[in-house]
Order: C-alpha cells, then sequence, then structure tokens
C-alpha cells in the first residue's frame, strides 16, 4: 500500500488492523487507538481519500489502497488548514481525538467547501471528544473552510465575547 | 558589547488567549501519548482479571501458561516483592488478588511476552479455580452492616429549628465513568542497576512513586516516574492502575515492558463516580428563608477505598450549596460493597449533593408559590456568611447572587428549531413530529472547594531557571489536557517581561511533588507557584544589580540596559526553586466543624431543553453559565473548560451510566456507554464574573470543576418544568419522562 506518499509493504497476520500496522509496524503513531470498536473515531485515516476508522479495516483489506495519516497532512511542512483551525481555534485539550477529528473533518471539506453548522456536527458525529465541548472543534473547522476558500476566518468569540 | 535599549512588551501573557505549546505537536500527530510509547525489545504486559465480584480463589496455576511460546514473567500476588497494598489514602488494595477478588476485574496475575497476542494466550492458559462468593451489591444493606469506609455527620446550630414549609425527597445519581479518550498506557524500563524508569499518563507522579516503591519494596531512589503524554483524566489517573504492575515486569525481566488497556479494561481498569442515593428535608419560612436542612448521604465507595474518605467529606460539605442556613445536620455514609470501586471524578463528591439540594430548592420553590430563581437568590451565600455546613467564614470572594442574576440576564434562546432534525429530540432517527415537542428550563446553582481540604499539606514545587533564550519552568504538574501549562507559561511572561517560557516536566528524581492535578487547584497551586517563584527571581536579580526592570534582554537602570541577559546568566542569581503551599486548613471536628477549606468557587447554570414527552427523549438545547472564576488568565482555555465541563454534566444529566448487575458492568465499551456526541452537544454562552480570590495568582480560582457540577441539576430541572414529572434521578431516562 501506499502511506503519506511513500510505498511501503509489510507482512501480517490476516487479523492485523490497519490502525495496529500503521502504529505498531510503520511506527505512525499520531493514529490513535481509543475503543477499537469503531466508536470513537480517534484512528480516522483516509482511505483512498474517505475518511475511514482504521479500527475497522484490516491490513490486508488495505493492500494496494492509498492510506494518509495525520502525519501526512501537512504538506511541505506547511500545516493543512483544518489542523491550522485546529490550533488557532482551540479545538483540542487533550488531543487524542485530534488527529482522527482532524482526518474526519478534512474529508468533509474535501466534499463540502461550505458546510453549515449543523452539517459539521452531522458530519462529525463518528468522532467523540471528551474535553473540548465540541464546540470549539466546530469553529475550528469553519476555520479551515474560511482558509480553504481563501476567505479571512472570523475572529473568535473569546476575542468579541468575553472580557 | 552594544546594548540595545528599545524595550519589547510581552505578547501572550496573563489575561490573553495565548497558543497551547502543545498544540502543534497534538494537531501534527506527533505528540507522545503513553500509548504511543515503545523502546527497543519491550515486552508486552497484560492483566488477568477477576470474572467474579466476589470470591475466593482456591487454586492459581500458572504452570501451562509459562509454557506458552514467547512468555518471559507470570506474576501473582506472592511475587510482590514488598508492600502487597496499595491505595490513595489508605493502602487497602491488593497489588494482584490476595487469595480473594472483592470486584469485577480485580487484577490477579500480570503477564509480560514478546507481543500482545502471546501475552493473551498466556492469560488464558493461566488455571484459576474460584469459589463464587454471595456479593454484597447493595449498599442500604452495605449501612446496615456497618461495611463503610468513612461515616460522618457534620451539626451546626440549633437542632430543634423548625420551618412553617417543609419539603422532603429522595435522589438517586449514577455512576459516571470519566472515559478519557486515552487509555490507560505506560511503559517502564530497567535501569540495570536495581532500579526503573516508569513513563505514565499519571495526574500525580509522586503519589504513584510512593506505592510503587513501597509495592517494589525498594528506597525511593531506585524509581523514577515521569509524565508522559497524558489523554485526558477528569478523575480517572488519580490512583495507581498499571504503574506497580509494569514497574514490577520491568525489573522481573530486566527488559522494557509496555502495557496499553483496550477500552473494556479502562473501564474497569480506573475508579467512577460514587453512585449516590440522598434524603433530604428542607425547612423554610413562609418568605422562603432557609430555617433548616436535614439530609442523609449514601455514597458506594465499591470495594476498595481509593479517595472514598474524601468524596464523603466534600459530599456532605456542600450538601446545603451556596446558601445561608443556620440550622443543619448532615449524615454522610460511604460503603464498603462489591461494586468497582469509586474514587475521584471531576467535582468530587459535590456533584452527588448539588443534584439533591438543588431539585429541594426548586420542591421548595414550588411548595412556597416561588419564583426558583428568586428562592436562591433569598438565600444566597456571600462573603462575611458562615458556612451552612462546617460553619467556616467565607472570606474573599463568593458571588453566589451576581452569578444567578448575571445568568438570568442571559437572553433565552427562541423556540423549537425544527430545520435540521439535529435539533430535535429524536435526532436524525426522525421519530419527533416538532409538534409535540415540549420545551423547559431550568436553573441550578453550585458550589465547591478549591484545593485540597481537611488539613491535608498541600503542596507544589517549582523550579524557574533563567537561560539566555528564555526561561524554564521545572515542575512535576501533569499537563492533562487543561492548559496548566499555557496558564504557567503566561504567568512567567507577565512576571519576567519574557516571551519565551518553557514548561519542562520533570520526574519525580529532578523535584519534590506538584501534588494532584485535580480539586480545580494547579491554578492556584502550580500557577500560584510560578508567580510566586518568578517574581522572588526578579526581586533578587533587581536587588542584586540595584536596577529597576528585568526583560528578555537583561537588566535595566532608569532606563538604559546595564546587564545583558547573557552575563545575567553566567553570573547568577539566574535560578529559584520554591515549595508553595496554600493557608493551612484545620481538620473537622467531631461535629465536622471548622475551617477546613481554603477557597471556594461558584457557578450558576441554566438548561433549556427540548422533552418529546411520549418517546420519553431530551435534546438539550442550550446550556448558559455564568462562572466565579476570580480572574480570566486565559479566555479560550477557559471557554474550552466550561464548554467541556458542561457536556460531562449533561452526560450525567442524560445519558452516561455504568450498568451494572451483580457487581459486573454490563456496559463497558462506547457501544453502549454513551458519551455525548456532535449532537447531543448544547450551544453554551458563559460569562464570567471576576471578583479576586484571596488566594490565587492574579486573583484567579481553579476553574475546571465547576461547569460540571450544576450542569446536570439545571437539566434535571428543565425536564421537569418541561413534563411536570418529579425526576429524581440521574441520569434521566425514557421512562422517567414517559412515567412508566
Amino acid at each position: 500500500m501506499t502511506v503519506n506518499g511513500k510505498a511501503v509493504s509489510g507482512s501480517v497476520e490476516p487479523r492485523t488492523l490497519l490502525v495496529h500496522f500503521l502504529r505498531e509496524d510503520l511506527l505512525l503513531t499520531g493514529t490513535h487507538v481509543g475503543c477499537e470498536s469503531g466508536y470513537c473515531g480517534a484512528c480516522t485515516i483516509h482511505l483512498d481519500g474517505v475518511p475511514t476508522k482504521s479500527c475497522m479495516v484490516l491490513a490486508a483489506q488495505a493492500d494496494g489502497c492509498d492510506v494518509t495519516t495525520i502525519e501526512g497532512l501537512a504538506k511541505n511542512g506547511d500545516l493543512h488548514p483544518v489542523q491550522e483551525g485546529f490550533w488557532e481555534r482551540h479545538g483540542l485539550q487533550c488531543g487524542f481525538c485530534t488527529p482522527g477529528m482532524i482526518m474526519s473533518a478534512a474529508g468533509i471539506l474535501a466534499e463540502n467547501g461550505s458546510p453549515t453548522e449543523a452539517e459539521i456536527r452531522h458530519g462529525l458525529e463518528g468522532n467523540l471528544c471528551r474535553c473540548t465541548g465540541y464546540h470549539n472543534i466546530v469553529r475550528a473547522v469553519e476555520y479551515a473552510a474560511a482558509k480553504m476558500r481563501g476567505e479571512e476566518p472570523a475572529p473568535p468569540e473569546w476575542e468579541t465575547d468575553l472580557v | 558589547m552594544t546594548f540595545t535599549t528599545q524595550r519589547r512588551e510581552v505578547r501572550s501573557g496573563v489575561g490573553t488567549s495565548a497558543d497551547r505549546p502543545d498544540g502543534i505537536p497534538k494537531v501534527k500527530g506527533n505528540f507522545a501519548y503513553s500509548s504511543d510509547l515503545s523502546a527497543h525489545g519491550a515486552l508486552w504486559g497484560a492483566t488477568l482479571r477477576s470474572p467474579h465480584a466476589h470470591a475466593r480463589i482456591t487454586r492459581l496455576d500458572i504452570g501451562p501458561a509459562l509454557r506458552v511460546p514467547g512468555v518471559s514473567a507470570i506474576l501473582t500476588y506472592d511475587d510482590v516483592p514488598g508492600r502487597k497494598v496499595f491505595g490513595l489514602e489508605e493502602a487497602d488494595q491488593p497489588v494482584l488478588a490476595d487469595g480473594e477478588v472483592r470486584y469485577w476485574g480485580e487484577p490477579i496475575a500480570v503477564v509480560a511476552a514478546d507481543d500482545a497476542e502471546d501475552a493473551r494466550r498466556a492469560l488464558e492458559a493461566i488455571v484459576v479455580e474460584y469459589d463464587v462468593l454471595e456479593p454484597l451489591v447493595d449498599p442500604e444493606e452495605a449501612a446496615r452492616r456497618d461495611e463503610t469506609f468513612r461515616t460522618m455527620t457534620v451539626r451546626r446550630g440549633d437542632p430543634e429549628a423548625r420551618g412553617e414549609v417543609v419539603v422532603e425527597g429522595y435522589y438517586d445519581t449514577g455512576m459516571q465513568d470519566q472515559a478519557p479518550l486515552g487509555p490507560e498506557a505506560g511503559l517502564a524500563i530497567p535501569d540495570g542497576e536495581g532500579g526503573v524508569d516508569l513513563y505514565v499518563a499519571t495526574q500525580w507522579s509522586h503519589v504513584d512513586h510512593e506505592q510503587i516503591v513501597a509495592a517494589l519494596g525498594v528506597p525511593p531512589d531506585r524509581v523514577r516516574v515521569h509524565l508522559s503524554g497524558i489523554g485526558g483524566a477528569f478523575g480517572a489517573r488519580e490512583d495507581v492502575s498499571l504503574q506497580i504492575h509494569l514497574c514490577m515486569l520491568a525489573m522481573h525481566t530486566g527488559r522494557p515492558v509496555r502495557m496499553v488497556y483496550n477500552r473494556a479494561e479502562s473501564f474497569v481498569g480506573h475508579v467512577h463516580r460514587h453512585p449516590s442515593r440522598m434524603w433530604y428535608r428542607h425547612e423554610a419560612t413562609r418568605d422562603g428563608t432557609l430555617v433548616r436542612v436535614t439530609a442523609r448521604l449514601l455514597l458506594d465507595g465499591g470495594a476498595y477505598m481509593s479517595s472514598s474518605r474524601a468524596v464523603m467529606a466534600n459530599a456532605a460539605y456542600f450538601a446545603v450549596g451556596p446558601y445561608r442556613c443556620d440550622s443543619v445536620e448532615v449524615h454522610g455514609v460511604m460503603t464498603r460493597t462489591n461494586n468497582p470501586p469509586c474514587g475521584a471524578m471531576r467535582g468530587f463528591g459535590a456533584v452527588q449533593s448539588c443534584f439533591g439540594y438543588e431539585s429541594q430548592m426548586d420542591r421548595l420553590a414550588d411548595a412556597l408559590g416561588m419564583d426558583p430563581v428568586e428562592l436562591r437568590l433569598r438565600n444566597a451565600l456571600a462573603p462575611g456568611d458562615h458556612m451552612p455546613t462546617t460553619g467556616q467564614l467565607i472570606e474573599g470572594s463568593l458571588p453566589t447572587a451576581e452569578v444567578i442574576e448575571r445568568l438570568r440576564a442571559i437572553p433565552l434562546p427562541s423556540g423549537l428549531d425544527a430545520t435540521h432534525p439535529l435539533h430535535l429530540p429524536g435526532g436524525t432517527g426522525l421519530t419527533t413530529s416538532p409538534g409535540d415537542v415540549v420545551r423547559g428550563v431550568g436553573y441550578a446553582v453550585g458550589m465547591k472547594n478549591l484545593m485540597f481540604s481537611e488539613a491535608f499539606d498541600d503542596f507544589t514545587e517549582v523550579r524557574i531557571v533563567l537561560t539566555p533564550v528564555g526561561v524554564e519552568i521545572h515542575t512535576a504538574a501533569a499537563e492533562v489536557g487543561q492548559g496548566l501549562i499555557t496558564v504557567c507559561q503566561q504567568i512567567a511572561r507577565s512576571v519576567l517581561d519574557m516571551e519565551h517560557v518553557a514548561v519542562i516536566f520533570d520526574d519525580t528524581s529532578q523535584i519534590g511533588s506538584a501534588g494532584s492535578t485535580s480539586a480545580s487547584r494547579q491554578t492556584q497551586m502550580t500557577g500560584g507557584a510560578v508567580l510566586a517563584a518568578t517574581t522572588e527571581l526578579r526581586d533578587r536579580i533587581l536587588a542584586e544589580y540595584g536596577a529597576d526592570r528585568l526583560d528578555a534582554q537583561g537588566v535595566w537602570r532608569e532606563g538604559e540596559l546595564t546587564v545583558s541577559v547573557d552575563e545575567l546568566c553566567q553570573r547568577g542569581p539566574a535560578e529559584h526553586h520554591v515549595r508553595f503551599r496554600h493557608p493551612p486548613t484545620a481538620r473537622p471536628d467531631d461535629n465536622g466543624q471548622g475551617d477546613v477549606h481554603v477557597d471556594f468557587a461558584v457557578a450558576a447554570h441554566r438548561a433549556v431543553v427540548d422533552v418529546d414527552p411520549e418517546l420519553g427523549l431530551v435534546r438539550v438545547v442550550r446550556v448558559d453559565t455564568v462562572q466565579d472564576v476570580g480572574k480570566v488568565l486565559n479566555p479560550r482555555a477557559l471557554v474550552g473548560q466550561i464548554e467541556g465541563g458542561i457536556m460531562q454534566g449533561v452526560g450525567l444529566a442524560v445519558m452516561e451510566e455504568l450498568v451494572l448487575d451483580g457487581g459486573r458492568i454490563r456496559n463497558a465499551n462506547f457501544t453502549d456507554y454513551l458519551l455525548p456526541t456532535f449532537a447531543d452537544a448544547p450551544d453554551v454562552v458563559a460569562e464570567f464574573v471576576e471578583e479576586p480570590s484571596h488566594f490565587g495568582p492574579f486573583g484567579a480560582k481553579g476553574a475546571g470543576e465547576p461547569p460540571t457540577i450544576s450542569s446536570t441539576p439545571a437539566v434535571a430541572a428543565a425536564i421537569r418544568a418541561a413534563t411536570g414529572r418529579p425526576i429524581t434521578r440521574v441520569p434521566v431516562h425514557p421512562d422517567d419522562i414517559i412515567g412508566l
């Protein structure tokens, strides 16, 4: 398979999950394991461009596929706009859900450059976060959407409403 | 040497929304959480756990398991080299089962093997035979049998005081789980000299260290506990889980050992929020002045003590809430059963009783025919008053009335928004017709102590080091995601007038304890220590050089740079170390009286819910809050704490509960233990009251717990208002709404 633009190969047990192949064999530990049951979304990657929970895919199933992990999202050292949004809009606290959340959000924006707030929330329903209460994540995705459209993101609420 | 004389201001000091220094590695996926750690030649650890809530082990044979290929070690109770028990308050929990198992999931043996699958196969090959015993799982029965960790009575004022209006009720709260997204994980590396380095996600590395060296039976300097990346905590990482097991396996095998719990194991691998059953009687005059509050609080501690005694105290001391009342009697009983052990979770006892007293305040308002907000305002506790329970004089700030009044002034949201199914109680299941939805609004107010109480010697150590390129803050305080690391940087920047500040997490051999990242204490404790240490260092430097100003360029006198920062770092003083304490607190007397707390915070929440009364479904539309924070140090980090904390309160109100059956957890997975998702998250409007604390850097108060305390009863009150149902238990189930 191709992972983050590089051809990789490996020999795995038939039951090896893709997430474990990425983490243990390729040492790409940015893809996290939160539940191993497809609920939390911390292990979300792009499989042939589609956001996919990598604990729900066998490594062998991904044979010949193009995989992008969080480590492959930044290009030429520049953060992807979604990464920048999570950083700029405090879309993270402990950060454990963040890579999966970013990969899912990037998938939403690849399909729809101007999602409504409801579309962002609906699109990210499969990713759990225990720290933030989700609102700053929505703001992060809105920031990224504006950036990707070439617009200046609206200033954050804490600069307008607070203090 | 040429000196520039242009001063530069720091940009990211106190009061700004300074960026998190760990933000970039976290968005790039190269922040190392404890579950990401490995070492060359590392073995995998795994734990054999009890399938029974209570049983005697009649046979334990590891022989067949030792023959499983790839297995390096299997350790049981007999292999624990030192003290065979551990615990936060009292060492009462066996490191590995001592011949009897007292809760479902209790560790019996640990294995180290070449890989995770070999380790799992070895667990399956261990032969254990049990004499299964009847588990004690009913807390009421445990109380009757005097199976308790703590019983206490708080008595204050005239016991004969009687009010004209009396309301009574029973209230229950379920067992909530912290469910941090990062599972328990760690890596232990033997040092080849009889010691071990443990890298682990913990809330308090020094108290782990104490328990590890005791269990290993080695001198303290043989073990070093290093903080690794922490994937959330919320109380779940205050107790030892795999720390001792990992060190034992590493010492035994002489090889690095890593261990990562899966989600099911995480649910049994840490303590939970105590479930509670509470009885309350509130008595008031006809004009709504509280005359007497009587309560019995029954909390279940489960099989081992953990922090149950302190949780009991908190539940009892905050049993009346932020209200004046001069006649109070609270009986607290913390039971010991064969249920899963309970301990710290955000809110720490104050959550349970807040649901009780706020439900009572609504019931009392109803009996009085009074507006529930007016009733709260009439009794609002303020500086100069005495704590209704302990009698402690409230000093410093406690703006109870102000948080309530400002909350009431926040405009309510407009009516039902049926533009998207996500906005309806049935969600995308499309089960709810908009015409059937009823709306309810509910208020609740909560109060909590900040930092440790009851004469605990609560301290934190910080070392500040000036270098030519910036300031180092050394600490063992755990950054669990809440943003302490940013706040420490901001304080140092503001005091030293230097932009470049790095927080360095020292291991247990390099610095003294920072205390636990819990009890909303780190901003005031470690943040306070950073303020003290940087201020003292700056003052020493200014005195040494007869100067009037310090910044990143060096030392200044009357507008002239007199000593460059390079020279200052060479000549010193360039380093300062503090052990920082909060003012002492007292032990309570036999009636629970005394100045047992350092500081308090209040918050008020207002929930707006839409309910489908036919199907018993709820959508929490909005939760607004006004919180007493002393001083806003970082607005966006504070908003993050508040929004996240409210979500956990909403979770307890409508969905989160570990369901037990004979002591066994039936839903130890994310399929059945429901965490709030994007679809469940209510909008939040948050405002802050900034009345400075008498003890806190720049007047700041800890802010992590209040969002989780009164948000739950606010949601319950809103459901009550919408449905007319009594709603005496959280989480609220559809049955409670339909009235089945």
